[in-house]
């Protein structure tokens, strides 16, 4: 649904898939790989402001809180309620099924100023 | 002297860690704050400590206890108190290593069961370290779970509580506290109606309150609802084997003081707070929660669980500092509603129903004193004498009778108040003795 | 060996009783009129008293405890609780008092905390107590508010924030953050010491509280101390001292003598108190003269050879928790100490640091030592995965369970991968010492050889590894409201 070729990356792992003025966001899959398998995923309300770099939700495994952190800014327009009835569906199709929320950017400029697939690739090593 | 080492073993150790000293191994410390303690009482053997204990002991006067106010004597089982006196019980570890330690395990899972199913909600912790952290944690859950920023209190939930929470809360600044008055001892259905607005994150219901009396939960749920409060029901357990639960007349949280169960009055300590709610809200519940799953062998088993909302994982970003339970007292409450039962906790509830009914009669019948406050209570009330309820209490004392809780301290124009409270351990000698001393002390 | 128990409610018959009571004089509803009553009875278990008695007889054998097994977690202070302590603390004088009762009813009771009180002043070199705080987490929270009450006292509202090294406890930057504070974090040095300099640069005059452990998480005592009080009182903010490792300076060190402005201590660990399987214990705190005013309230004063509660205090913070305390506990922590002379003090410590030395020298060579360093009463320990087939300190903890060995504590501090952080505490002999050593050297042993029997530990308990990824997606926390059909 999203694929990565498609997507642009913050260095904390996060991807963005941008359509119009709407930012798709969700994890990479090198990240759902670090925090393993996920437990529970914190969203925010739709209609709440988020700013770029900031964290804005929180995933969950058995033993750890990651934050996840707004790779633009915006306004939340609509939230992917069944990855928290299932949140392993975050570790399956991180770019699929288990993508987040969805912001109505306020800067989509700053969407440009993400990495490419290419460049978070090779910044994963 | 719990030290078991000999001269000989600390010098062949000394000698494998290759240092000549003690005094070596303590370098790192500068010398110059190295430093005995000073004034210090010599030791004493374990029979003289034991001695020094009945002393101390000795010099507490034992009274008849008529007293209640968060803190209630109720018999407490025999088999309760050889429980937990098993050392597999007390000197156990908080059960993070849960294959080692299935037996805390098993008993946390069985008390939050228990307590699920007093309070009628979905979920419940391993315990919170009283009734007041327990509302303290509630409280901030709601503000939470609804992002506004009140609680709307009655001033008939205890002072202490309200006090702990006034306390906690003033460092954030964050949930706000606004205080119900409630003249008339219970909550008045219009003043709450006119506190409600949508900066109320929830209501607190008390059930029965601080002086003893039952509110019309449901009716007060409902006007919360309408305005997108939540409900914090405070009742307590043993009540609860009689009255209606908070989660059949709409409450979202319940807290309680479980020291009723099991535990003894202890001087105000260990006691056992209770938290439940409904089970939307089960990951806002703070501190310890124990889950049922199974082993790499499908055997059933039991583990701490949702961890991740804890404080020593989410760090700074945790709900709540909370990382300990009352372990022990929760397991001998669990032990008190397993030799109860449902059948067995009503005829509890009904016989405190009965003493404190009884005893309020025969007070009411002795001229100069009346109850003050109308409605139905449990098995505490408030008594309005023709003196000082403190004098009271310390003329009774003299007699050998803990009279009750005197309310001049915690509530304006109260100074004549008692609480009193009369549980099932009381005898129908004991009310006689009770009423014989309270017509003398008021002639 | 008990491999496991039903569940109570899975052995209640419906009817069977334990307990009866005499029937009242009148039935409850007749004194309750409109009142709601229950429509339907709870859900808890129907059993006999001997139901009872066995079922949570067999639940306690599928324990480890203290009383049978060696604890050498890190932090934890696991000694030995005297039972002289419980026979102190059970006598009915003190269990019937009620919180309420008059003082001159209480004398005992108040004698004791007062006396515990002024002995906790003695060992810490502080000048008050608080006995309110339920643990140490509450101590800390308490003492954080005591902090905020000092500033705000002071008229500087810019203290807002509170420094954590990266080594502390996930409960201060917790209760940190629950005090109204944010947190900022500094780097510590490998050796877990913290870095002056890195104090220093984010000292400033928003800071209103630096918290310290000392011995710190790497069970090393902070060589600097007397430095960093001066530079954090220079900066107009307090010190304050997390106690959880106390258990290496009791008797040798007083923290008020390096610059500790407040503390909390944990009866549960140094006291000896019983952990009771999660609590309960209790975490006092301690003040310089300073802050004594803003302590919260109730607590003990002795006036004119009498003990009394005082209530009143202008400048307090008020209360953390209703009554005076965990009072029981306070009492078994009181009677701990009072087996001690200054001597047997020292001795505590020195035997603490004595065996945590021993078992860094003996493990080292399998085990690297976080730190090339004499430690005091803990040291830390690494597993090395990459060169054990990827077993990691999990698996070790896990396998050790199986040689009768509860594990140590586990992957803390934070920064030290794979971490092994081992406290003996002064109250095992040295032949326990070998016997935990032995059975760790066979573990890394077998991790080389027969690495599977380590990553599937344990094998020989009452249960296999438990899921916890289930438990944490699908959490069940409480047997059904109504019964299975």
């Amino acid at each position: 649904m999203y694929p990565e070729a498609n997507c642009r990356f913050a260095p904390s792992h996060e991807w963005v898939f941008v359509t119009g003025d709407v930012a798709t966001v969700g994890i990479s899959n090198h990240a759902q790989k670090e925090i393993s398998d996920i437990v529970f995923i914190e969203l925010p309300k739709v209609g709440a402001k988020v700013t770029q770099g900031k964290p804005c939700a929180v995933i969950e495994s058995v033993k750890a809180a990651a934050d996840f952190f707004a790779p633009v800014s915006g306004e939340v327009s609509e939230v992917n309620a069944a990855i928290v009835d299932n949140p392993a569906l975050v570790n399956q199709e991180p770019h699929g099924a288990g993508w987040f929320f969805k912001i109505k950017m306020t800067q989509p400029a700053e969407a440009d100023s993400l990495l490419s697939w290419a460049d978070y690739q090779a910044s994963c090593g | 002297m719990y030290s078991p080492h000999t001269a000989a073993e600390q010098q062949a150790m000394l000698r494998d860690i290759g240092v000549g000293s003690l005094a070596d191994l303590l370098a790192q410390i500068p010398a110059e704050l190295q430093a005995s303690v000073a004034a210090w009482p010599p030791a004493l053997t374990e029979p003289e400590l034991l001695a020094h204990g009945r002393e101390l002991a000795a010099q507490n006067q034992r009274l008849l206890c008529f007293a209640g106010g968060g803190a209630q004597e109720h018999h407490i089982p025999a088999a309760v108190s050889a429980l937990i006196q098993r050392g597999e019980f007390l000197t156990a570890y908080t059960p993070y290593q849960a294959e080692a330690s299935q037996g805390t395990l098993q008993a946390m899972y069985e008390f939050q069961s228990s307590i699920c199913a007093l309070y009628g909600m979905a979920a419940a912790n391993a315990s919170l370290y009283d009734g007041a952290t327990a509302l303290a944690e509630a409280a901030n859950a709601a503000a939470r779970i609804t992002g506004r920023r009140v609680i709307l209190l009655p001033e008939t939930v205890h002072p202490e509580w309200r006090a702990t929470l006034r306390t906690l809360f003033a460092a954030r600044g964050e949930p706000q506290l606004v205080t119900l008055p409630c003249l008339t001892g219970r909550m008045e259905p219009e003043a709450v109606a006119a506190q409600l607005d949508d900066s109320v994150a929830a209501l607190v219901v008390p059930s029965p309150n601080y002086f003893g009396l039952l509110e019309d939960g449901a009716a007060l749920a409902a006007l919360a609802k309408a305005h997108g409060a939540l409900v914090i029901a405070v009742a307590d357990p043993i009540s609860l084997g009689l009255l209606a639960p908070p989660g059949a007349w709409g409450a979202d949280f319940a807290v309680g003081e479980g020291q009723g169960l099991g535990n003894p009055l202890n001087y105000g300590g260990p006691y056992l707070g209770l938290f439940a709610c409904r089970q939307e809200y089960l990951r806002h519940v703070p501190g310890r929660l124990c889950g049922m799953t199974t082993d790499a062998a499908g055997r059933r088993g039991f583990v701490l669980t949702l961890q991740a909302r804890e404080q020593h994982i989410r760090r700074e970003r945790a709900a709540s500092n909370i990382c300990s339970n009352q372990a022990l007292c929760a397991l001998a409450a669990t032990i008190h509603l397993a030799l109860l039962g449902p059948v067995g906790l009503r005829e509890v509830a009904e016989l405190n129903v009965d003493r404190a009914h009884r005893l309020a009669a025969m007070i009411a019948a002795i001229p100069g004193f009346r109850r003050r406050f109308d409605g139905a209570f449990f098995n505490e009330f408030v008594v309005e004498c023709p003196m000082s309820a403190t004098r009271l209490v310390k003329a009774m004392s003299k007699k050998g009778i803990l009279a009750g809780v005197p309310l001049g301290k915690l509530y304006r124009g109260m100074d004549n108040s008692l609480l009193v409270c009369a549980t099932g351990k009381r005898t129908a000698d004991d009310l006689e003795r009770y009423t014989a001393a309270l017509r003398a002390v008021a002639s | 060996m008990n491999r496991g128990e039903p569940l109570s409610i899975e052995k209640s018959v419906p009817g069977r009783r334990a307990l009866t009571f005499p029937s009242p004089s009148a039935p409850a509803a007749s004194w309750l009129p409109g009142v709601a009553l229950r429509d339907a009875p709870p859900r808890l278990p129907e059993l006999s008293e001997l139901d009872v008695v066995r079922h949570y007889t067999r639940l306690s054998q599928l324990n480890f405890c203290l009383d049978t097994h060696f604890y050498p977690l890190g932090s934890c202070t696991m000694k030995y609780n005297p039972r002289a302590l419980e026979e102190f603390a059970r006598q009915d004088g003190f269990a019937a008092a009620h919180p309420a009762a008059p003082d001159t009813a209480v004398q005992g009771t108040l004698a004791a905390l007062h006396g515990l009180e002024q002995l906790l002043c003695q060992l810490t070199g502080l000048a008050a107590f608080t006995l309110q705080p339920a643990a140490g987490a509450h101590g800390e929270l308490t003492g954080i508010l005591i902090a905020a009450a000092y500033h705000r006292a002071r008229k500087d509202r810019r203290r807002t924030e509170i420094v954590v090294p990266d080594t502390a406890h996930g409960t201060n930057p917790a209760s940190a953050a629950l005090g109204g504070f944010a947190v900022k974090t500094v780097a510590t040095q490998p050796n877990g010491r913290l870095d002056v300099a890195a104090l220093r640069a984010a000292l400033g005059p928003q800071t209103a509280l630096v918290m310290l452990t000392v011995p710190n998480t790497l069970g090393l005592f902070e060589t600097q101390i007397r430095e960093i009080a001066v530079a954090v009182h220079e900066a107009g903010a307090l010190l304050y001292m997390d106690g959880a490792n106390f258990n290496a300076l009791l008797g040798l060190a007083r923290p008020a003598d390096f610059g500790v402005d407040i503390l909390h201590l944990n009866l549960h660990k140094t006291f000896a108190t019983p952990h009771g399987g999660g609590g309960p214990g209790a975490g006092p705190v301690g003040v310089t003269a300073t802050l004594e005013p803003f302590l919260p309230l109730p607590r003990v004063v002795r006036r004119k050879g009498r003990y009394a509660l005082q209530t009143k205090g202008a400048r307090s913070i008020g209360r953390v928790k209703s009554f005076a305390g965990n009072v029981a506990v306070a009492l078994k922590a009181y009677a701990y100490l009072r087996r001690h002379d200054a001597a047997a003090l020292r001795r505590v410590a020195e035997n603490a640091i004595l065996n945590a030395n021993y078992l860094r020298v003996k493990l080292r060579d399998l085990f690297p030592p976080a730190v090339d360093e004499p430690c005091l009463h803990e040291c830390v320990l690494r597993t090395e995965p990459e060169r054990l087939n990827g077993v990691k300190t999990l698996d070790v903890a896990k396998r050790l369970l199986d040689h009768g060995f509860y594990a140590p504590t586990i992957y803390f501090p934070l920064n030290v991968p794979e971490a092994l952080m081992i406290e003996p505490t002064e109250t095992e002999t040295p032949a326990t010492l070998d016997a935990f050593v032995a059975a760790l050297r066979a573990i890394h042993e077998e991790a080389r050889t027969a690495p599977e029997q380590v990553k599937s530990a344990p094998h020989n308990l009452p249960v296999r590894r438990l899921d916890e990824l289930n438990a944490a997606r699908n959490p069940n926390v409480a047997w059904p409201a109504q019964p299975p059909q």
